[in-house]
């Protein structure tokens, strides 16, 4: 006999769990990338006003990373992205996506550039086959670390002054940027990061420390009623952000079905971090056709009219012609409008005529709504503290 | 009395062919030579208080529009899904299969974390394969030869599906039709005991090793089934696999058609070369307006149709036809639920498939002893304990165990099967178990073991290929059974081929009666009500 349990806890709980079990008042989980994960913990709307109004805490543990190490790592990850990894300073993070040879986004996420040739690549799928192959004759070791970090993601206006509180100065930390600080004789990461919108930090660790951290955390952070949140809170905050997710906004190329089902950068709307002069990079000359030929696709997002979702929906040319659907959507206590993020074919994305076709339960009963809908810029929501340094004292 | 149709054969094929013949409100009888139905699909008690699927064990491909066209669940027809399954690999340990996907992830990367993230890729490229080839298992293949109507429709229809492919995609594909499974799983995974376990799908019936060109599409053909939309699952049918065609045979009566089992037919009747009927061992005669055979497309025409009715060049072709046998089976009573010390206590991978080849290479060392006749010293053997699901099989804590083992070749070393042959392959195959479940013999109430000669001696399958002929690439689509001949017509006029022969092949699918009917109804200018095919994802 062994002792392999996977049949029993298929989904494994994350370094935290000791801490959010306790705090899931509802024992609402959800799987996310094999961990469970917490949906919500008590009030949506409760967790959704802690990122917007004093700070949030979110357990990003399941978020996939493989650490890519050695002399010509920075040559691989210009390679593989379409953006200039070489050139992103040490301590420093960018938002990258890479793509397959027809130039059809594989995955984004976030990259880390721990030291001149060691970085880390956080994202929502799994590619380790792909970035081994990718690595052929590159000097880099590509390693996936996922169950070797531990992180959480504080988020909300008072997240300086929770860490400060905590003892971590942050003050003059920029967005997009990281520093170290000792803890209980380890290390704690602190990147102004985050997939809200809003000021916030992502806080990076051995798991070790994990709970010591949270108990730390939790006990600077109560003046400012730091709380912890769920999936649907951050759903909620990330579209009003208009940020999108892997396999919710977008299918991964490697895992369409449907031929076209797969987007390039350009369809997403991510073309702009593109950097043609660095070199050859995986997706380049397809690309490089689709800028002379134009794209199929766009993604937009979406201003909707009345007070309903348009989550699920389908998108009209002229009432009639099917344009497009919508990706993610929400009402927007943010900003007090419904908005939306939606794929389009190209030739609508000006949206010209464009009407969203809704179904608005009412009390079990389903009314269909046609409305014009109005293509507006992302974000959504896109306060000024998102990028105060230093941020604001509360 | 005429029959409107006779139908030679009570397989699962011939049953379906004559449900959808009598709602469309033709008179039809099935003559079956046995004293049951089924064919390869059934259920027989040879143990008090057994019931054994004799032949085939689970069912993936039976196509759900056959179901709900036939009432069956009404009928009494029930699937059941079913998890597990492990390959126990020499030196006590093995992979353990699960159907949560995270499991099953965490599980393949206790042997390979690349291999565990390249399943998915993987997984993806099959499936894509699937959709390519669902939509065509429940059409009647073009005549490429022909000019009607019909057959350049159906070949531009076919060019349209191609066209929806990128060329890389359709390189993969053409690639992918001829390859061998090893050399297709070398390019997504590293380890051999992952392998081991996809590449079974590519062997189970077929005389191909995992190293020959062509076994890819064989995992295909197992692949493309589903269990309520889940593709490329498997399941039970409860009460064993005859189930599925007592639950036939009962849509077949509540529409009015009539079984005649007991004695087999021994000759087609041709009058002015059309078929008229059968004459059986036992002298009746049956008469019909056609006639539509469901054993195998060599039985069918070298042994009940007289040579002198068929044009040469179709016997020759007939003749040519690849039907060799390869797979043999065991069906066991067992006095109680076998142990597997390898596994954690409390595992569900006891209620899947259990397999004890642990890398290709001593798959293709089987294969090769199949190629000097023998059947192999170390077989590969698909294990399943059903009852560990389906409470309807045995007496409670008591278990029926299902073998079916490659290879085992239609003949020793060129002569018949004898039944000290059979009882050595049975003994190879009981040896095999009890080395990773030891104490296992000492469960064993009963053993019927099956080689290609009983396999063809009860349900007819020449040489034994479970198939009725092999899925290679040369022998699909409208190739199958031979070239001009892929409509389920015969030379012969009136007489219809509905068996596994047929497209799109065997396994127990039910397409092959339900196209040949559909195309007796087209030619009769019936309606016919079948549903459309469902779309595949
Ligand atoms: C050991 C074994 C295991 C298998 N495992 C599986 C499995 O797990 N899953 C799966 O999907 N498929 C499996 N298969 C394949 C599948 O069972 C067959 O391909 C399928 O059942 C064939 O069905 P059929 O209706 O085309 O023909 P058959 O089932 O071969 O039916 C032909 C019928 O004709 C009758 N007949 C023959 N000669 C005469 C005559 N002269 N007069 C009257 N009647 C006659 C036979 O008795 C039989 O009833 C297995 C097959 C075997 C042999």
């Amino acid at each position: 006999m062994n002792d392999l349990t996977h049949f029993e806890v298929p989904l494994r709980q994350t370094p935290f769990h000791a801490r959010t079990a306790v705090l899931n008042k509802l024992n609402r989980w959800g799987p996310w990338a094999g961990y469970m994960t917490a949906l919500c913990f008590g009030d949506e709307a409760m967790e959704h006003t802690a990122i917007r109004n004093g700070a949030s805490v979110y357990d990003l543990c399941p978020m996939v990373k493989y650490r890519v190490t050695g002399a010509e790592a920075a040559a691989f990850l210009d390679r593989l992205t379409i953006r200039n990894a070489g050139k992103l300073p040490v301590g420093s993070v960018h938002y990258t996506v890479w793509c397959d040879d027809e130039g059809r986004v594989l995955d984004d996420g976030t990259l880390f550039r721990h030291g001149v040739g060691d970085y880390l690549i956080c994202c929502q799928e799994r590619h380790l086959p792909w970035l081994l192959a990718s690595s052929a004759g590159y000097d880099v070791a590509v390693r996936e670390v996922t169950e070797e970090v531990a992180a959480l993601s504080l988020q909300g206006p008072c997240s300086a002054s929770v860490l400060d509180a905590a003892g971590f100065d942050v003050w003059g930390l920029k967005p997009f940027r990281m520093v170290r600080f000792a803890f209980q004789g380890g290390k704690v990461t602190v990147s102004r990061t985050g997939f809200t919108g809003d000021l916030g930090y992502e806080l990076w660790m051995e798991p070790a420390q994990a709970l010591p951290f949270w108990d730390h955390l939790f006990a600077s952070g109560a003046p400012w009623g730091i709380r912890p949140i769920g999936t649907d809170a951050l759903n909620l905050a990330r579209i009003e952000a208009g940020f999108i997710i892997t396999n919710m906004d977008f299918i991964p190329a490697d895992q369409a079905l449907r031929e076209d089902r797969a987007r390039s950068p350009f369809e997403l709307g991510l073309d702009w971090m593109i950097d043609w002069d660095k070199g050859h990079f995986t997706g380049r000359r397809a690309l490089l056709a689709e800028k002379e030929a134009g794209s199929d696709w766009a993604l937009v997002g979406l201003d909707v009219p009345g007070n309903i979702s348009a989550e699920g929906s389908i998108l009209y040319h002229g009432k009639k012609r099917e344009a497009g659907f919508v990706t993610a959507a929400a009402w927007s206590p943010s900003v007090k409008r419904s908005v939306a993020l939606a794929q389009v074919e190209a030739k609508y994305r000006k949206g010209d005529d464009l009407w969203v076709e809704i179904y608005a339960l009412r009390e079990l009963q389903y009314v269909k709504l046609m409305l014009p809908v109005t293509v507006v810029e992302r974000p959504f929501f896109n306060p000024a503290r998102k990028r105060a340094t230093p941020p604001g004292r509360f | 009395m005429i029959y409107d149709a006779v139908i030679i054969g009570a397989g699962h094929n011939g049953l379906v062919a004559a449900c959808y013949l009598a709602k469309a409100g033709m008179k039809v009888c099935v003559v079956e030579k046995n004293d049951w139905v089924g064919g390869a699909a059934v259920s027989r008690s040879l143990y008090p208080g057994f019931t054994y699927s004799n032949c085939s064990y689970v069912s993936s491909l039976f196509r759900p529009e056959i179901m709900r066209d036939l009432e069956l669940p009404k009928h009494g027809l029930q699937i059941l899904p079913y998890e597990g399954g492990a390959v126990f690999t020499e030196g006590g340990g093995y992979l353990g299969m699960f159907r949560d996907h995270d499991a099953n992830r965490r599980e393949f990367a206790r042997h390979s974390r690349h291999d565990a993230e390249a399943y998915d890729r993987y997984s993806r490229d099959v499936l894509r394969f699937c959709r390519f080839i669902r939509p065509m298992l429940m059409r009647t293949p073009p005549d490429p030869s022909s000019f009607k109507p019909r057959d350049i429709a159906e070949l531009i229809w076919l060019g349209r599906k191609m066209g929806e492919m990128s060329e890389r995609q359709m390189a993969d594909m053409v690639r992918f039709w001829t390859m061998s499974i090893s050399d297709f799983l070398d390019e997504y995974f590293e380890h051999p005991v992952i392998k081991a376990y996809l590449a079974v799908s590519a062997i189970i019936g077929t005389a191909l090793g995992p190293m020959s060109p062509g076994s890819a599409y064989v995992l295909l053909h197992h692949y493309m089934g589903d269990v309520d939309g889940n593709v490329g699952a498997w399941g039970f049918a409860r009460g064993g696999m005859g189930s599925i065609t007592q639950a036939l045979a009962r849509s077949l009566a509540a529409a009015g058609g009539e079984i005649r089992n007991g004695s087999g037919v021994e000759s087609v009747i041709v009058k002015n070369g059309h078929a008229q009927g059968v004459v059986l061992s036992n002298g009746d005669e049956v008469r019909g307006k056609r006639v539509i055979s469901n054993m195998d497309v060599k039985r069918t025409f070298l042994k009940h149709v007289a040579e002198d009715q068929l044009p040469g060049d179709f016997v020759k072709r007939v003749k040519a036809f690849k039907i060799r046998g390869s797979s043999g089976k065991l069906n066991i009573a067992l006095d109680s639920a076998p142990v597997f010390p390898a596994l954690p206590e409390g595992a569900p991978n006891l209620k899947g498939d259990l397999h004890f080849t642990d890398s290709i290479e001593k798959m293709e060392r089987a294969y090769d002893d199949w190629k000097a006749g023998h059947f192999s010293r170390d077989p590969f053997q698909d294990v399943m304990i059903p009852t560990m699901i389906d409470p309807t099989m045995t007496p409670p804590g008591k278990h029926f165990m299902s073998c079916f083992v490659q290879y085992a070749p239609p003949k020793i070393e060129g002569r018949e099967w004898s039944d000290a042959d059979r009882d050595a392959f049975g003994q190879t195959c009981l040896d095999q178990i009890e080395k990773y479940s030891p104490g296992f013999k000492n469960r064993v109430l009963h053993v019927e073991v099956r080689t290609p000669r009983e396999l063809e001696a009860e349900v007819g399958l020449t040489e034994g290929n479970i198939f009725q002929g092999e899925l290679t690439f040369d022998q699909l689509l409208f190739n199958r059974p031979v070239p001009g001949y892929a409509q389920y017509r015969s030379p012969i006029k009136g007489l219809w081929m509905c068996g596994s022969s047929t497209h799109p092949g065997g396994g127990v699918m039910g397409a092959p009666g339900r196209n040949a009917a559909a195309q007796v109804l087209r030619e009769a200018k019936l309606p016919n009500r079948m549903s459309d095919a469902y779309a595949v994802l």
